[in-house]
């Protein structure tokens, strides 16, 4: 911590970025983002268990990026989505920084993106035990039951789209959901409406979510969405020989192969 | 029960199954009349909201058809298409939407008997599973009729 405090004052005296986005102390015994300007703030920055909130989010905001240059405190799901973001063009070396802390909670400066990269392929995305459980118990319910599973989990939400917010690669300046010409999605909180949006959500992420749960930790009703995206990525890894962000790669749903495999069509 | 006649919607391609619903009708073969096709410029172009949207509507069964792979108009959009299929039909399996009601095929412009064939067998398969009232009973919304004004 007090390696990036340090790292963090250097960079703004010095003037080799004009932003360090980090977490500091919010209220209740949370963590919240802190966008530091001025070398006498750093001491401001934390980091600990409790910063999960993914702040590769901030980097496509205007209000931020138009700041100049910045630097980014960043775990290994952050990297990956920055990562993600440098093959989208939303950043790169001229305007970011990364600032990474890496799972051992060690402070790690990166030249580069491509350094970033390198050291994000050496994980693999893995989707933890309670969260593969659960994707195995709904995969095992009939059709009818899922059905029934999904519209009650569902049922509460009232599309604050937080869960847009919180996440990094949902970056569109208008949203699918935000048309009312032709309304594709039903506004108020309602099952079909519901529904229709965690679908969309979750097939504009496939092959782009890097699994960070930012999502669901964003959601105020708990909502199991990243169940979704996360079913999304065995997908990846089961017909196109899996997904890691990479800065040169192609989306996978923007590219093919001519022998792609499916059981399906007649 | 007994008289129910399913409503199915048939998304597909300008360049191959549009051409071959049209040699099934000018080769003067039969088939169920069921079906309302909607005509597209590409397999690449049926988003998959669509497909939701025609459920949304009221339909029972869905196809979607275009190009065989390497005979696309343009080349590459039916192999785009067949990875969003994949993808798609996945995650409505997972969400419990009846994949059963998605029948996704490839029927080029020589093919009018394999229409035929095909529509024949999906409303048979449809009307043997009934009306889809699961769907219909959660997409009854009040906002959608001020939609349609």
């Amino acid at each position: 911590m007090d390696d990036l405090r340090k790292r963090a004052k250097e960079l703004l005296e010095a003037s080799a970025v004009k932003v360090v986005i980090g977490y500091e102390n919010g209220t209740e015994n949370k963590t919240r983002a802190i966008f530091v300007e001025k070398p006498e703030d750093t001491g401001k920055l934390i980091f600990d268990s409790r910063c999960i909130m993914n702040l590769a989010s901030y980097l496509t905001k205007h209000e931020v990026k138009n700041k100049g240059k910045m630097a980014v405190t960043a775990t290994l799901p952050v990297m990956r989505a920055i990562i993600q973001l440098a093959s989208e063009f939303q950043v790169n070396d001229s305007n970011l920084l990364v600032l990474g802390i890496t799972p051992e909670s060690k402070l790690i400066e990166f030249k580069d993106l491509a350094e970033v990269e390198s050291f994000v392929h050496k994980y693999q995305i893995e989707i933890d035990v309670r969260n593969k459980e659960m994707l195995d118990k709904i995969d095992k319910m009939p059709a009818s039951e899922r059905w029934n599973f999904w519209i009650k989990e569902l049922a509460p939400c009232f599309k604050c789209y937080a869960c847009r917010a919180a996440c990094p690669m949902c970056y569109c300046h208008r949203c699918t959901v935000d048309f009312n010409q032709p309304q594709w999605i039903p506004v108020p909180s309602h099952e079909l409406g519901n529904l229709e949006w965690h679908i969309m959500r979750a097939v504009h992420l496939a092959g782009r979510c890097v699994d960070c749960d930012a999502c669901y930790n964003a959601c105020p009703l708990a909502i199991p969405l990243n169940l979704l995206t996360k079913r999304m990525l065995i997908d990846a890894k089961e017909h196109f020989g899996g997904y890691q962000p990479a800065i040169k790669a192609e989306h996978l749903m923007s590219t093919y192969k001519p022998d792609d495999k499916e059981n399906f069509i007649l | 029960m007994a008289d129910f006649e399913p409503r199915i919607v048939a998304f597909v391609c300008n360049w191959c199954t549009y051409a071959g619903a049209d040699l099934t009708g000018t080769s003067r073969i039969k088939y169920a009349s069921n079906v309302r096709i909607v005509r597209f410029p590409c397999t690449g172009r049926i988003d998959y909201m669509l497909l939701i949207e025609a459920f949304n509507e009221g339909a029972d069964g869905i196809i979607v058809s275009g190009c065989h792979p390497n005979d696309c108009h343009y080349t590459s959009g039916n192999f785009h298409a067949r990875r969003r299929w994949i993808m798609f039909r996945s995650l409505c399996d997972f969400m419990g939407i009846d994949i059963r009601r998605i029948k996704f095929s490839w029927v080029s412009a020589a093919e009018g008997a394999k229409w035929a064939d095909i529509v024949n067998k999906t409303v048979t398969e449809i009307r043997a599973l009934g009306p889809y009232d699961e769907y219909k009973k959660v997409a009854k919304t009040p906002e959608k009729e001020v939609i349609h004004g």
